[in-house]
């Protein structure tokens, strides 16, 4: 179906809604509008950065993706196939192919299971090894990921915040994935720790040739990761291109905004640059905007921003923007 | 700056725990000025929030104890004073932020009432004169339509509104101090970006002093005059902000500088990690509690633990090795 070979991962207007109930009866009084309508590709052997604030969308697009939840229209291909219309049985075995990484290290790993059963269990649900067998993989798997496989028998709270996070990523490098969906793997670590895991996840990429959409909100962690970066606002995409390009040259007020907030360790630095302050909050999801979503915090909005939703379209050569203002 | 305002002298605090003592802090020395800003940076379990939770006598004893040392406040030692007379300056002349806002408001208890808490107890106001003043400060720090927001209850606030919700409740009896443990970790870059901006206004409207716990040398560059670096419980590196980030000295500053990507480089370049994570002292280290993860590591650093020096004026660091050419 896809044109260019390079593709591993299309998404052609996604759309999640989730019904909000109300009253005994329990009718459907709105939706909230979690993802409205995103396309985009992911390219083999890319990482895709995907940055905004918390409740814009981001996670559900990754869980999307992945079918964790069933999304209420747009096609998702992986290769070739619609993941969208495969049958409950088809789609599991699918899903050795594409696994996730968790924000939180601490609720993620049951702390009844140790680490053997945590890492081992995909292999047997997918009935890849047995017994002896499984203790060899658990154990080759730890090396990969920098953990002792003598601490197989442990369980997760005997290990500090960054080796959890290990332990995570060896259980979805269990099944020999080609996609990996990263939400937030590092939100929830210490600087210095954050950059060990950020290391790991680079010498895997290129070791075992993975794809990965990385989601964050950390935009100058995201640019060292990925190669492009798409930035998500209240459900829509506002802007994604080229790493290096959006940092030099942000397009969208959004972007800017979001660009001028992160801090900075270079005091000189931050004397000189001007920064952009948002006010107030992201709106409710439930209700978005009419017009461009982004138009009720935007510093350069105008009369059409409200009238008109701004068309998402190819700027420049691999630039991608929704703007009137471009 | 101002006249000193907190002088802290020789603190240490531990914990009894099952497995033995921890020594969270460990002779801790520094002050603060009138209109200073002191950032205190550090990773997780390096004890920078039991130090200043420590002053305002905040740990939980036990198993907390706060064995040596002192903090004296204009003219009064904190560690000394009565529960009483603490119980007065906590909240009144030097107040708190916390980390959390979805945990630190009452859920159960409207925002006016939360605000009017410290009023009537602090300044003795009445519950009309604590309305008024809970709608200014409201206001101060930008909640729209005060007013009619204080029968809200937290739940119906924002992430971004409750931290300036507890601000506002820091700010309200006028301290001299105000003591913000990592106010912005929870929350989003552009609404990080709005609060280190009010704070910033507020310090310069208000002229408070400001200590500012955090992990993150990026908020830190923004906002802090003087920065003080902490590991295993003690104080490895102080400078003025500008030296600290163009002449960092400790080995654990250069690393924690270094696993920060830069925003304004263009090359991809392997981020420094610094390997291991940070220690749990049972007993006070005899060698340099970061030799275990420093690369820079000499046969002194496992024998004797350092001391803080002056290297140039104002900025001290506790290191055997000199990094900037590797010599002893």
């Amino acid at each position: 179906m896809t044109a260019d070979n390079n593709v591993l991962i299309k998404v052609d207007n996604l759309v999640m809604h989730f019904p909000i109930y109300r009253g005994v009866i329990r009718r459907q009084v709105g939706v909230v509008h979690a993802v409205d309508g995103v396309s985009f590709d992911i390219k083999q052997g890319e990482t895709l950065g995907l940055v905004g604030e918390s409740g814009c969308g981001k996670s559900t697009t990754g869980r999307t993706i992945l079918q964790l939840y069933k999304p209420t229209s747009g096609n998702v291909y992986f290769k070739d196939t619609n993941l969208v219309k495969l049958r409950p049985e088809r789609m599991r075995m699918m899903r050795r192919e594409m696994q996730m990484i968790f924000q939180d290290p601490y609720a993620s790993l049951n702390p009844r299971m140790t680490v053997r059963d945590i890492v081992g269990e995909p292999l047997m649900a997918f009935g890849e090894a047995s017994g002896k067998q499984i203790d060899e993989r658990v154990a080759s798997l730890l090396d990969l990921v920098k953990l002792n496989p003598d601490f197989s028998s442990r369980y997760p709270h005997e290990f500090s915040g960054g080796q959890r996070q290990r332990i995570g990523v060896a259980r979805a490098l269990a099944l020999n994935p080609s996609f990996i969906v990263c939400d937030e793997p590092i939100s929830a670590l210490d600087v210095s720790i954050q950059a060990q895991v950020v290391n790991l996840l680079e010498e895997l990429q290129q070791e075992l040739n993975l794809t990965y959409l990385f989601i964050a909100h950390d935009l100058s962690m995201v640019r060292h990761i990925s190669n492009r970066v798409a930035v998500m606002y209240l459900g829509i995409f506002v802007e994604l291109t080229e790493r290096n390009e959006l940092y030099r040259n942000p397009l969208h007020p959004y972007t800017q905004a979001l660009l001028s907030a992160i801090p900075v360790a270079d005091p000189v630095y931050n004397e000189q640059r001007r920064r952009i302050i948002l006010e107030g909050d992201v709106p409710s999801p439930v209700n978005p905007p009419s017009g461009c979503r982004f138009r009720t915090r935007c510093p350069i909005a105008d009369t059409i921003c409200a009238e008109k939703t701004p068309e998402w379209r190819e700027v420049e050569p691999g630039h991608f923007a929704a703007c009137h203002k471009i | 700056m101002g006249e000193l305002l907190l002088n802290v002298r020789d603190l240490e605090t531990h914990f009894k725990t099952p497995d033995g003592t921890v020594h969270a802090v460990n002779g801790v020395s520094f002050h603060i000025k009138e209109g200073e800003t002191l950032g205190v940076v550090g990773e997780s379990g390096c004890g920078k929030s039991v130090t200043m939770l420590s002053c305002l006598r905040l740990i939980p004893s036990p198993p907390g104890k706060i064995v040596a040392g002192e903090a004296i406040f204009r003219g009064q030692d904190l560690l000394k004073m009565s529960a009483e007379e603490i119980r007065h300056v906590r909240g009144g002349q030097i107040s708190m932020v916390f980390q959390d806002p979805m945990t630190s408001l009452n859920p159960v208890m409207n925002i006016g009432k939360q605000m009017a808490e410290p009023l009537m107890l602090h300044m003795n106001m009445t519950k009309e004169q604590a309305r008024k003043r809970s709608v200014e400060l409201l206001e101060l720090v930008g909640i729209p339509k005060a007013g009619e927001r204080l029968k809200d209850y937290p739940h119906q606030y924002s992430g971004g509104m409750r931290q300036r919700v507890m601000i506002a409740i820091a700010l309200s009896c006028n301290p001299q101090i105000l003591i913000a443990d990592e106010p912005t970790t929870a929350l989003d870059v552009t609404i990080q970006a709005q609060i280190v901006d009010l704070v910033k206004r507020l310090r310069d409207e208000l002229g408070m002093a400001i200590i500012w716990i955090t992990h993150d040398l990026g908020v830190v560059a923004n906002i802090a005059h003087r920065v003080m670096v902490m590991y295993g419980g003690y104080i490895i590196e102080e400078s003025d902000v500008n030296d600290l980030y163009s002449d960092p000295r400790h080995p654990y500053t250069l690393g924690l500088l270094g696993s920060l990507p830069k925003i304004h480089e263009e090359m991809h370049r392997k981020l420094f990690s610094i390997e291991g994570m940070p220690p749990i002292l049972y007993q006070k280290p005899r060698s340099c509690p970061f030799a275990p993860r420093c690369n820079w590591v000499t046969e002194r650093c496992w024998q004797e633990n350092p001391p803080l020096e002056t290297v140039t004026e104002g900025h001290r660091v506790a290191c055997w090795v000199d990094t900037r050419n590797g010599s002893k």
